[in-house]
């Protein structure tokens, strides 16, 4: 069963979001019904064929049942690239030692199952001064930054 | 050499300020072996059976004076003084404490060192030619390319959860010395109108299921190189296969589309990925490509050699290859003398390579996949006393490429996956052919012993290919014959049953034997191979 982010402690780092929202849907049901705001997809699921619809959507949940399946980190880069705008949500085994690399794929909101320590993650989303290559946060690469 | 600026120097710090927090909270019991397991592996840091193995990449394999000597003192203060150079060009410590990774990162980082992504299902460290910038066939020094990729591939956010690892090698000369389509990416600068571009072969790889890379570009040009490298990733990361830890090397991936339709996909991608601007500029090469600029060399030194003394003569003809400039050498350091661990080295021997480099090859050395140490850019004139040197630690095994010159992995004694010993049969191998006359007429022979199916002895890759096997609880070792990891890249064919350890050494000698009573004028034992086939020589082995 999956835990929501409102049910616990919001840890007080930047981009976390624990607002309440609409129940996120299956990627099918998001697909073949045309109110749904919200959809949940999942590793195997191709965030490519949510690129149509991205303008009526407020929140996409990505699935990370388990925390070493990557899939996810492309997902979401894929739909920042293609202009997705609106919240961008990593829901699963997602751990403090992964949420610096998710920010920059493009999450924006966390729903881990397990708490996190508060300052574990203030301090794993501070650790990296700056970033060798270009993502979806918008982060200036270093190569830029030295060539200005 | 590469040399750090301010934004590397950073990078090292902050990962090494990441792990000691991470290696704080595991002692501390606040996340779990499983949790912590990826972010050491990460580290470099692995579980084995006696100890926590430490990995330290060394970039395309080439280091200076001060970064080896600081291995030597990691061995000397950490370890038991001698570290083990492996095949990915790298250096392992076997006998690591936990509560000593932080400070042994930190004394790496201080010379520009670290294990980032020695291991884990990432990028791994890149690896090269470890005669580049100084080979006489290369076009261009192909490690300015795998720096462009070490930079973008390292902490790199989507890909560091791959389905398995992944392992990128760059050369830049027709003969192959990096083992270049064994590997997930196998790039080779090549030459087009009169531009430098990276043919990519993409998919190769060992372990239980070896392939060899097909072509899957034939010119990517530079600043579009890492937009490709993006595409062929991401197409890997977000397709192959999760469900089976033995078929998630991107080799499968590919096996399994068709090189034609995951060669679509990636083009696809490319077109998209290419328009979000990764590809640093040409200004970005030219600051690396500065830094690997060749060493003041005088082309005008003298070509003479001094060969009076009978085994220096040895050494030169077996050990030293020809340098692109005149009056220079490339000198091939032997870590294979017969009876030793091969790859190992010890505190002293590290230091002492280091003082060469120093004194005599403008402060450089690079690592090889063959697990042997090479000064670049020495002159001829030196050769005499870098050899009294070298010999006079033990260093001066005039074995390069000849059938004692052998790849083995640590086996039994040392890894938990192992189902036998390698390290044994390496010694008993290079024992009974200990006789130098012997092994220079058997002439180039690459011997290479992997102690279970996972291959990082790269035994598929062996002209004499053997793998060790459980067989009933007994230690049991198959033989094969006709791999290569060269230009001539092909894999092994099994002989048939397997031997016991002394039953191996017996049967790689009758295979010697057979090649030397078959072989025809110039041919080496692989050339034979090919041309008689498998039967003759199963004939002598199993009569
Ligand atoms: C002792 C600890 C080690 C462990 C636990 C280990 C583990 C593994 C595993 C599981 C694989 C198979 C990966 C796969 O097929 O997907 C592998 C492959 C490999 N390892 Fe190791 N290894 C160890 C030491 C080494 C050493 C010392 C070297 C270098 C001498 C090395 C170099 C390689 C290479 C070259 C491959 C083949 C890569 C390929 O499949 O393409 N490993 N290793
Ligand atoms: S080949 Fe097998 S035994 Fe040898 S180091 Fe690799 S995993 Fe261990």
């Amino acid at each position: 069963m999956v835990e929501r982010a409102d049910n616990q402690s919001p840890p007080q780092a930047e981009g976390w979001h624990t607002n309440g929202e609409e129940p996120a849907v299956t990627l099918d049901a998001f697909l073949s019904q045309s109110n749904a705001t919200a959809v949940r997809l999942e590793p195997d699921e191709d965030a490519r064929a949510l690129i149509p619809h991205l303008d009526r959507l407020a929140l996409i949940e990505v699935a990370f049942p388990k925390f070493r399946d990557g899939r996810g980190y492309s997902s979401a880069r894929i739909l920042r690239e293609a202009g997705y705008a609106g919240e961008l949500r990593a829901q699963g085994d997602v751990l403090v030692d992964q949420i610096a690399y998710m920010k920059r794929c493009g999450f924006d909101s966390f729903a881990p199952e397990k708490d996190l320590n508060p300052a574990d993650v203030e301090a794993a989303l501070a650790r990296w001064p700056e970033h060798y290559q270009g993502a979806a946060d918008g982060a200036v690469p270093i190569w830029k930054l030295r060539h200005g | 050499m590469y040399k750090y600026d301010e934004y590397d120097h950073a990078m090292v710090a902050a990962r090494v300020a990441e792990f000691s927090d991470q290696v704080k909270r595991r002692l501390a019991g606040e996340i779990t072996e499983d949790q912590f397991k990826p972010l050491r592996l990460m580290n470099g840091l692995y579980l084995q059976l006696h100890a926590y193995m430490l990995r330290v990449a060394v970039p395309y394999g080439t280091l200076d004076g001060r970064q080896m000597r600081m291995l030597a003192h990691i061995a000397r203060k950490y370890d038991r003084d001698y570290g083990h150079f492996t095949t990915r060009q790298n250096i392992q410590y076997n006998w690591i404490k936990l509560e000593d990774a932080p400070a042994i990162l930190e004394d790496l980082a201080s010379v520009e060192m670290h294990a980032i992504q020695t291991s884990g299902n990432c990028i791994r460290n890149i690896s090269s030619d470890q005669w580049a910038g100084a080979a006489a066939d290369e076009i261009t020094d192909p490690r300015p390319w795998a720096e462009l990729l070490r930079q973008w591939s390292s902490f790199h956010p989507e890909f560091s959860y791959l389905p398995r690892k992944f392992k990128i090698a760059v050369i830049a000369a027709d003969e192959d010395r990096a083992a270049m389509r064994l590997h997930d990416i196998g790039i080779q600068i090549v030459e087009k109108d009169g531009r430098h571009g990276a043919a990519f072969y993409v998919g190769g790889g060992m372990g239980r299921t070896p392939m060899i890379a097909p072509l899957i570009k034939d010119f990517v040009p530079l600043d579009d190189m890492l937009s490709y490298a993006e595409a062929c990733l991401r197409v890997y990361n977000r397709y192959g296969r999760r469900d089976n830890i033995y078929k998630a090397r991107i080799k499968i991936l590919i096996h399994e589309l068709g090189a034609e339709e995951y060669r679509r996909q990636v083009e696809e991608e490319f077109a998209h990925v290419k328009s979000l601007g990764i590809d640093p500029p040409k200004a970005e090469f030219d600051r690396i490509a500065a830094q690997f600029a060749s060493p003041p060399l005088d082309a005008s030194a003298s070509d003479a050699i001094d060969r009076s003394d009978p085994d220096f003569a040895v050494w030169v003809d077996q050990n030293v290859a020809a340098h692109k400039v005149p009056g220079h050498a490339i000198v091939n350091i032997s870590l294979k003398p017969v009876g030793s661990i091969p790859g190992d080295a010890s505190s002293a021997q590290i230091d002492l390579m280091a003082d060469l480099a120093e004194k005599y090859s403008h402060d450089e050395l690079r690592v090889t996949h063959a697990q042997n140490i090479v000064l670049p850019h020495v002159r001829k004139a030196d050769l005499h006393v870098i050899w009294q040197e070298l010999d006079a630690a033990g260093l001066a095994t005039p074995n390069l490429d000849l059938i004692s010159d052998i790849i083995a992995c640590p086996g039994l004694d040392y890894c938990s996956l192992a189902n036998a010993r390698s390290i044994p049969v390496a010694q008993k191998i290079a024992t009974r052919f200990s006789d130098l006359g012997r092994q220079k007429e058997l002439g180039e022979l690459k011997l290479k012993i992997s102690g279970c199916i996972n291959a990082c002895g790269h035994h598929h890759a062996g002209h004499i290919g053997i793998l060790g096997v459980d067989r009933k609880g007994t230690e049991n070792y198959q033989l094969s014959l006709g791999g290569s990891g060269a230009e001539d890249v092909s894999l092994g064919t099994i002989t048939g049953p397997g031997f016991d350890e002394d039953g191996i050494v017996d049967a790689v000698e009758r295979v010697t034997d057979k090649y030397l009573a078959e072989r025809a004028d110039g041919e080496r034992f692989v050339d034979t191979y090919r041309r008689i086939g498998m039967a003759p020589f199963k004939e002598a082995i199993y009569g």
